[in-house]
């Protein structure tokens, strides 16, 4: 724990790692609303989720080798992981949304290790990334450093959060899909065609999440393996918000992004991913001995 | 010939077919004790999953930390070949028991997906983890002891060491599941607010469960280090993509919640996967995803699912207008024995 | 007679809903006493609290002297209280037999006795008898997911009897029975009260079936207790028709 003492030594390095937190933990709660959305709408869990997310830097990164634009690469990740996320609704989704959530988990886990393994044997396993070099600022005599580009990828990640809250709340589309959320067979009734609507929401899930990869790509790294950590932090963060309150996301969002910075630090880089799964069973246990104490049953 | 008599005659065919094997095709001996492996796996976590209704994605766990546990004693216990593995496959099995009952005072009172998703974190976890500790050899694993016997016996004892594990873990779970443990788990698999309601100890009998498990998969994990020679902590130990899904997958296609259904399903699907991996290559991990699809979404209930709802009669599941005995019953429990 | 049941001034709301306020009751040991109001009045709320299937907020609830107020599910069932339900729950998996033979009073299991695992043979003979009490012997050895509605019915009372309870409340048992079992379905509640010495809590909506098999009746109206006394006094309380009709 010697990393530890660092911390308390150096208070400006908690600077770093808190600012580096904040930033990608938007794109956490990015991915992370979307996976309450499928959740909410259609009571499927997604372990895809973080696949898509991978496919979409895949997607960037191939743009951007085609000469394009980093920034054009996000709605082009957009776009084409919407055409995925509706095409596999139509194929495979549809079947399991009225069955019991667990075959949906087991779908989407076939599904998951499918995209992930199709990504290693088409793309390879190696580390890729978008150049997205835009320069840095110094503070603190140079102690801290922010990278532009991590500042741009915040930014967009916030406007695509609420481009995404402006259509759910003022296009008759999102009207629908948050009128099929709250009741299914009532929408049905009042003329909502919900399997459109179903499968409206998994692609603009899938959209959602491609476009966070592109910004992942741009600033960080993808690789084929990147997809569970990412479903298992959107499920965290989920867990720990509530489906339905869009700032409690974007706050346990930073917050994960945050404590995962610092946890890598203390415990070191490679213990940084057991963290994360770590805490995963941390909360869910913390949560259900909390709800027993109020006697509630965990649904 | 009497019922008794033909399932007795039944098991003594297979028995002597899997005894008889080994020599018969002797280049065969190691995929053969991967059959034993997987269908321990596969019986494992059906005992969980088909019996319970608590699907594991994260069982792997268990057999990663038998696998270890041995290799370590092996290492470090300074005894002989034998005593070292054996004391080894014990410590293996007994640590795997402890920590899963550890692990159930928490996790076991989650339900449905977040156990799914809670034991998928542990899982991964446990194999990310196991990457940088350096007193397993971290990122490099480690590896068993040589085999001391003459060249080519090796593969033979390693054989029917497995076989031994799968006949004796396939004993207890028959034995469990003709009795009140078996109605026990069913009942909390169907509807646990139900049983609670009805007063049972559901947590005593799940954490049971659970620890039965991961006893048996600490042992393979135990005897399938020493087969593979080298344990590397993601892809042997804690091998989630491949041996943690595989659990699911085989029990799911094989039938859950019946005896012989993982069996079944490890026996077909280990002959394909050997298929595919002639011919597929790397490709054959992206063929086991959309398999697990396929099943999932079109053949749910598996090969004895579909058995029992195409003729029920089979698994003892019929109308017996005979009117009750005075002092005797015509109902014995084993419909379940018989699947 | 003593009271098995003392209920009082229980009070539960959820959010700012209050389900039931300030309610009060007492079932005297070996009868059959009746719950009825209006939907929405707060019975099943009341059933929950008082099997521990959630706390009250205030209020004491004794069974056959002791407090259970605090206590949960398991508890208080294994005291011999138990309680079906309103959508019917049995073990769609197995068959009824098993259903039975599983439902027999759970003693306070150590968890080495788990594994003691052999099912006594007198068990097995009394699930087939009480199989029979309730007319599904013929169908024991079928998945109890494969019957009817009202053949479920059927065996989650009888799995309720195999528990050998002191108490059962039951939430509406004649529910979507054809009508024409019902009667074989009173009868078969009152040998249960008569012979086994079971006393019973029976929420009812059926008239007909609550007025000639309950000794004693309350009536709840929007969480509060409305009236009580013996069944004629009941059907003539203008309170509780006006409760009934006013609705609309």
């Amino acid at each position: 724990m010697d990393n530890l003492s660092i911390l308390f030594d150096a208070p400006v390095l908690s600077v770093q790692l808190l600012l580096d937190g904040l930033l990608i933990g938007a794109i956490f709660a990015l991915a992370a609303y979307g996976m309450a959305l499928v959740w909410g709408v259609m009571n499927v869990i997604n372990i895809a989720q973080g696949e898509f997310v991978m496919l979409g830097g895949y997607v960037a990164f191939f743009t951007y080798q085609a000469g394009v634009h980093p920034l054009l690469a996000v709605p082009a990740a957009a776009v084409l992981l919407y055409i995925l996320g509706w095409l596999l609704y139509r194929t495979i989704i549809f079947r399991v949304v009225d069955r019991d959530l667990f075959i949906s988990i087991l779908a989407t886990f076939g599904l998951s290790i499918l995209l992930q393994q199709l990504a290693n044997e088409l793309f390879g396993a190696d580390v890729r990334t978008v150049s997205g070099e835009l320069g840095t600022t110094f503070l603190f005599d140079g102690m801290v450093t922010v990278a532009h580009i991590k500042l741009l990828t915040f930014a967009l990640a916030l406007i695509l959060g609420g481009l995404l809250l402006m259509f759910l709340r003022r296009s008759r589309m999102g009207q629908a899909i948050r009128a099929t959320a709250q009741n299914a067979r009532a929408a049905r009734i009042m003329g909502v065609d919900t399997d459109r609507v179903y499968a409206v929401t998994f692609g603009l899930n899938a959209a959602i999440c491609g476009a966070a990869g592109a910004l992942v790509a741009m600033t960080w790294f993808i690789h084929p393996y990147l997809g569970l950590p990412y479903t298992i932090r959107s499920f965290m963060i989920v867990i720990v918000a509530g489906l339905g309150n869009v700032i409690a996301v974007l706050g346990a969002g930073m917050g994960l992004g945050v404590a995962e910075n610092f946890a890598g630090f203390v415990f070191g880089a490679e213990y940084q991913a057991a963290f994360v799964f770590a805490l995963l069973v941390v909360i869910l246990v913390w949560r259900r001995f909390s709800l027993a104490r109020h006697r509630k049953y965990l649904k | 010939m009497s019922r008794t008599a033909a399932r007795l005659l039944g098991y003594g065919v297979l028995v002597g077919v899997a005894l008889a094997a080994p020599a018969v095709l002797p280049d065969y001996r190691t995929q053969m004790s991967f059959l034993w492996l997987m269908i321990v796996f596969a019986l494992t976590w059906d005992l969980l999953g088909g019996q319970m209704g608590y699907n594991s994605f994260g069982n792997v766990f268990f057999f990663g930390i038998g696998m270890y546990a041995c290799a370590v004693i092996q290492r470090d216990a300074g005894l002989g070949y034998y005593t070292g593995l054996f004391v080894g496959a014990g410590a293996g099995g007994l640590l795997s028991l402890a920590l899963a009952g550890v692990l159930g005072s928490g996790l076991l009172g989650l339900r449905g997906h977040y156990f799914a998703i809670a034991t998928l974190g542990l899982g991964i976890a446990a194999g990310e983890f196991a990457s940088g500790w350096d007193y397993i050899g971290a990122g490099s694993g480690m590896v068993t002891p040589l085999y001391p016997g003459e060249a080519g016996t090796r593969e033979g004892f390693f054989y029917f060491l497995m076989f031994g594990l799968t006949v004796a873990t396939f004993l207890v779970l028959r034995w469990l599941y003709s009795g009140r443990f078996g109605l026990a788990i069913n009942a909390i698999r169907d509807d646990e607010d139900k049983a609670e309601a009805m007063g049972m100890h559901t947590t005593v009998y799940k954490t049971a469960a659970w620890c039965t498990s991961a006893f048996f998969l600490g042992i393979s994990g135990a005897f399938a280090g020493n087969i593979i020679g080298f344990i590397d902590p993601r892809d042997v130990a804690f091998a989630g993509p491949t041996f943690g899904v595989w659990m699911v997958l085989m029990a799911i296609l094989g039938g859950k919640g019946t005896l012989w259904g993982p069996v079944i399903g490890a026996t077909v699907f280990h002959i394909t996967q050997e298929l595919f991996w002639t011919y597929l290559l790397g490709w054959q991990r992206v063929a086991l995803g959309l398999l697990i699809v396929l099943i999932v979404v079109f053949f749910p209930v598996g090969i004895l699912g579909y058995v029992r709802e195409r003729w029920p009669e089979l698994f003892g599941h019929r109308v017996d207008e005979s009117t009750p005995q005075r002092g005797g019953s015509t109902s014995s429990a084993p419909a379940k024995e018989d699947a | 007679m003593s009271v098995i049941l003392e209920v009082r001034k229980v009070n539960k709301a959820f959010g700012g809903l209050v389900a039931n306020a300030d309610v009060s009751l007492d079932v005297e040991e070996g009868r059959i006493v009746g719950l009825i109001g209006p939907n929405g009045s707060g019975k099943t709320t009341l059933f929950n609290s008082i099997v521990g299937y959630h706390p009250v907020d205030s209020g004491s609830v004794r069974f056959r002297g002791q407090e259970i107020s605090d206590m949960r599910v398991p508890q208080v069932a294994r005291l011999g209280m138990l309680r079906t339900f309103q959508q019917t729950r049995i073990y769609g998996g197995m068959t009824c037999v098993q259903n039975m033979q599983i439902s027999t009073r759970q003693a306070n299991v150590k968890p080495w006795q788990v594994m003691f695992n052999k099912i006594p043979r007198q068990d097995t003979e009394r699930a087939e008898a009480l199989l029979e009490f309730v007319g599904l012997h013929a169908k024991r050895f079928l998945r109890a997911g494969d019957l009817s509605f009202g053949q479920q019915k059927l065996l989650e009372f009888a799995m309720a009897l195999m528990s050998e309870p002191k108490m059962l409340l039951l939430d509406e048992p004649t529910a979507g029975i054809n009508p024409t079992l019902i009667n074989g379905l009173m009868d078969r509640l009152q040998r249960v009260n008569r012979e086994l010495g079971v006393t019973l809590l029976v929420i009812e909506h059926n008239m007909r079936v609550i007025m000639n098999l309950a000794e004693y009746i309350y009536c709840l109206a929007h969480g509060e207790l409305l009236a009580q006394g013996r069944p004629e006094e009941i059907r003539n309380d203008q309170r509780v028709i006006d409760a009934y009709l006013g609705e609309h």
